[in-house]
């Protein structure tokens, strides 16, 4: 085994082991991978929208076009760049944390990969198939209904296969967190990490069927001439919005739950101290899940619910703030009196937790229903959701990835350029988004294509765009030094901050494909911390070196997708000539066919044999 | 000597959680039969509509908690985070259907 991988391989053989792989690890980094592409394509986005409204009455990009950026952008950040970037961090680190050898369902993370990730490129083709999506990232009914040509069939599409995937992505993740733990990781004894994975994927697994009966119904209502969101024919265009929130809010907490668990992983290490309040924390991350299922109404509060229905979902929204104050004063509490590193992974943390706040503040604002009919629509949302969300996901990312890098990849990232990669991006993003509240007090709408000369809107929104760019400039240092470190960097030892306290750092960087040797002993919450402290450097073995059992590769999954994915472009194009219908069925076959030859043929698997092991060297 | 006694113990322990097992099964299983003609009898005799759709709805409900606990053995140990999460389901789904009950359809 480990002469073969010396070796070096052609450019066609790696490329057939990543088509066919069903490693957690090389399925985390592709994940990595691609939602960095989607998250550099949302970047272009954004600064394009940035660039139209850097003066008033601009005419950069016409009023369509914005209206296709605007949507795309939303589209694109949420479903392709945030959420995978996540996933690709749990499939990588969370099987490590409870250390196991691979995920629950190994063939099925493949497929939710590719699923995604032709969910993400069917969207994109939109940009050069006649239009993209320009309903807005939340497709309100009527509008998304009537948007003519074929941009919304493509939302429609592609957000129906990402969403399956993303889907499979947490079955997998609750099945092997359930299943698959070592001797002795019981669940109090799980990182934050691992818990928020768990959670995160519990409201995947509620959420996303919202979604998918929200998008099957537009589906029919925009091809087959159903009337669920048609009034005229007795339909009722709030459904829409109702499904979509159902999903949405969840939504928006499956990004912010495994953000809060990375920064929990950093903090202690850093600190050298354990995890202020463990058990509260767990108990926080429950409970916002379990509110955060009962407030999706306050997207909705100038809808008109009427008074009753907007106390009810105002009150409930206000209580997530408590869950969510106890984790940022445990955060502080962990700091406290600890022999505190600051390196970048804890500037992006130290950054959070003060952003984050602000954003979680204006929550409380716009939660409150009656002033919600002054800021819903405004800037004064976009800022409230880009503090949480900027400040709290995308630093989450930044500082998982630079935290976790050396375990992905067995390098350690640049601690100097990583620094001027945060410093341009933070100041960027506080003057970005700071000075929206203020334009949005002032009245300015969201999702307008220009503002008007006069209305002392200008500065601001200069100011906005130039920290835009900042962010930009912060982003492409980050990617330069993502890019000097694969070439320059230094191999990294098993645990390269000295400090490490998971079962993660007790394995080499990049871990061997089946992770542990022997399935480690646990002992205590932060295990290796606490077989560092009783003078072993390592973990104890629970069970003699043995043959290891490891699921094959298959191309299957990709071929699935290739199935599926041109019967979505058969389903969109089916409205205009029923020619199209060869592709629907054809595709359709071709998945179907796929899945039944999956069934049919047994595939046990192989072993890495126990000689073997013995002769590879830690 | 010792050993084999043990064995022996634990053997019978085992046929008798076994005979308990079967015997829980028959039941359920007879009731549940009880449980579909009862709403068979319901729906053909000539009773008020009032009375008929909430006595058919507790018989399905009652059913479906039998075939979870019983058939598919959530009442056995090692269930817990399993029904944490069905019922969780139930939760959201019966907040949802409340919502859209009382303020789209009302
Ligand atoms: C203290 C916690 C929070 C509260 C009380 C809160 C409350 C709200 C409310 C009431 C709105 C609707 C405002 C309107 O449209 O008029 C809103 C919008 C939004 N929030 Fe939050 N929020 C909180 C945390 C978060 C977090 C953690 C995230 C994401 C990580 C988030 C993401 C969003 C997004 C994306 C929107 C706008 C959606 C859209 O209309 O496009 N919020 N929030
Ligand atoms: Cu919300």
């Amino acid at each position: 085994m480990s002469i073969a991988s010396t070796q070096k391989r052609g450019f066609g053989a790696i490329l057939w082991d990543y088509l066919t792989t069903v490693d957690h690890k090389k399925i985390g980094n592709m994940y990595i991978a691609a939602g960095a592409f989607f998250f550099i394509l949302g970047g272009l986005e954004a600064l394009i929208i940035r660039i139209q409204l850097v003066k008033p009455e601009n005419d950069f990009i016409s009023a369509g076009l914005y209206n296709e950026m605007i949507t795309m952008h939303g589209t694109t950040m949420i479903f392709f760049a945030a959420t995978p970037l996540l996933i690709g961090l749990m499939n990588a680190i969370m099987p490590l944390q409870i250390g196991a050898r691979d995920v629950a369902f190994p063939f099925l993370n493949s497929l939710g990969f590719w699923l995604f990730l032709a969910g993400g490129l069917l969207m994109n083709c939109s940009w050069f198939l006649g239009g993209a999506p320009d309903a807005g990232w939340t497709a309100y009914a009527p509008l998304s209904v009537v948007s003519p040509g074929h941009g919304t069939d493509f939302y429609v599409m592609g957000l129906q296969l990402s969403g399956a995937g993303t889907l499979m992505g947490g079955i997998n993740f609750l099945v092997t967190i359930v299943t698959m733990r070592a001797p002795g990781m019981t669940y109090m004894r799980m990182p934050l990490f691992t818990w928020t994975t768990f959670i995160a994927s519990v409201l995947i697994l509620f959420a996303f069927p919202a979604l998918t009966v929200g998008l099957f119904l537009l589906m029919f209502d925009r091809m087959f001439g159903s009337a669920f969101f048609d009034i005229a024919l007795g339909g009722n265009s709030i459904i829409w919005q109702h499904l979509f929130w159902i999903f949405g809010h969840p939504e928006v907490y499956i990004l912010i739950l495994p953000a809060f668990g990375m920064f929990s992983e950093i903090l202690p290490v850093f600190s050298k101290k354990r995890l202020f309040g463990y058990t509260s924390m767990v108990f926080a991350t429950i409970l916002i899940a379990f509110l955060g299922f009962m407030v999706w109404a306050h997207h909705m509060f100038t809808v008109g619910l009427g008074p009753t229905a907007n106390a009810i979902f105002s009150v409930a929204t206000m209580a997530i703030a408590v869950p969510t104050g106890i984790k940022i004063f445990n955060w502080l509490a962990t700091m406290w009196g600890g022999s505190i590193k600051i390196n970048s992974a804890m500037l992006w943390t130290l950054a959070f937790i003060p952003s984050f706040t602000i954003g979680g503040m204006t929550g409380v604002m716009v939660a409150i229903s009656t002033a919600d009919y002054q800021y819903h629509d405004t800037y004064f949302v976009i800022a409230h959701f880009h503090y949480v969300i900027v400040g709290g996901v995308v630093f989450g990312i930044l500082a998982g990835l630079t935290y976790w890098w050396p375990k992905l990849f067995g390098k350690v990232l640049n601690e100097t350029l990583g620094k001027i990669a945060f410093w341009l991006f933070f100041i960027g993003f506080h003057l970005t988004f700071f000075i929206q509240h203020f334009l949005g007090l002032m009245g300015m709408p969201r999702r307008y294509w220009v503002f008007l000369e006069g209305q002392g809107l200008d500065t601001g929104n200069l100011i906005s765009t130039i920290g835009a760019f900042l962010m930009a400039i912060g982003s492409v240092v980050f990617v330069y030094n993502v890019i000097i470190t694969s070439i320059k960097g230094e191999k990294a030892p098993a645990d390269p901050w000295g400090d490490g306290r998971t079962l993660e750092w007790s394995i080499p960087s990049p871990p061997p494909e089946y992770n542990f040797k022997q399935l480690p002993l646990v002992r205590g919450l932060d295990p290796l911390w606490i077989e560092k402290m009783e003078g072993n450097n390592k973990m104890t073995p629970a069970e003699p070196l043995d043959d290891i059992h490891m699921p094959n590769g298959s191309i299957l999954p990709f071929i699935m997708t290739i199935g599926f994915t041109i019967a979505s472009f058969g389903f969109i194009y089916q409205v205009d000539h029923s020619a199209w219908l060869i592709a629907v069925f054809g595709g359709m076959a071709i998945a179907l066919g796929t899945m039944l030859a999956r069934s049919l043929k047994d595939d046990d698997g192989y072993h890495i044999h126990k000689e073997d092991l013995e002769k590879e060297v830690d | 000597m010792t050993n084999n006694t043990n064995i022996d113990k634990i053997n019978s322990f085992q046929k008798q959680e076994q005979k308990q097992e079967m015997k829980h099964q028959v039941i359920t299983f007879v009731l549940m039969i009880v449980f579909t003609l009862i709403a068979f009898l319901a729906v053909a005799s000539d009773l008020d509509k009032i009375f008929v759709i909430p006595l058919i709805l507790i018989l399905a409900v009652v059913q479906v908690g039998f075939q979870f606990y019983y058939f598919m053995h959530m009442k056995d140990k090692g269930h817990e985070i399993i029904s944490t999460l069905i019922f969780s389901g139930i939760w959201i789904a019966a907040v949802a259907i409340l919502t859209f009950t009382t303020i789209i359809w009302w």
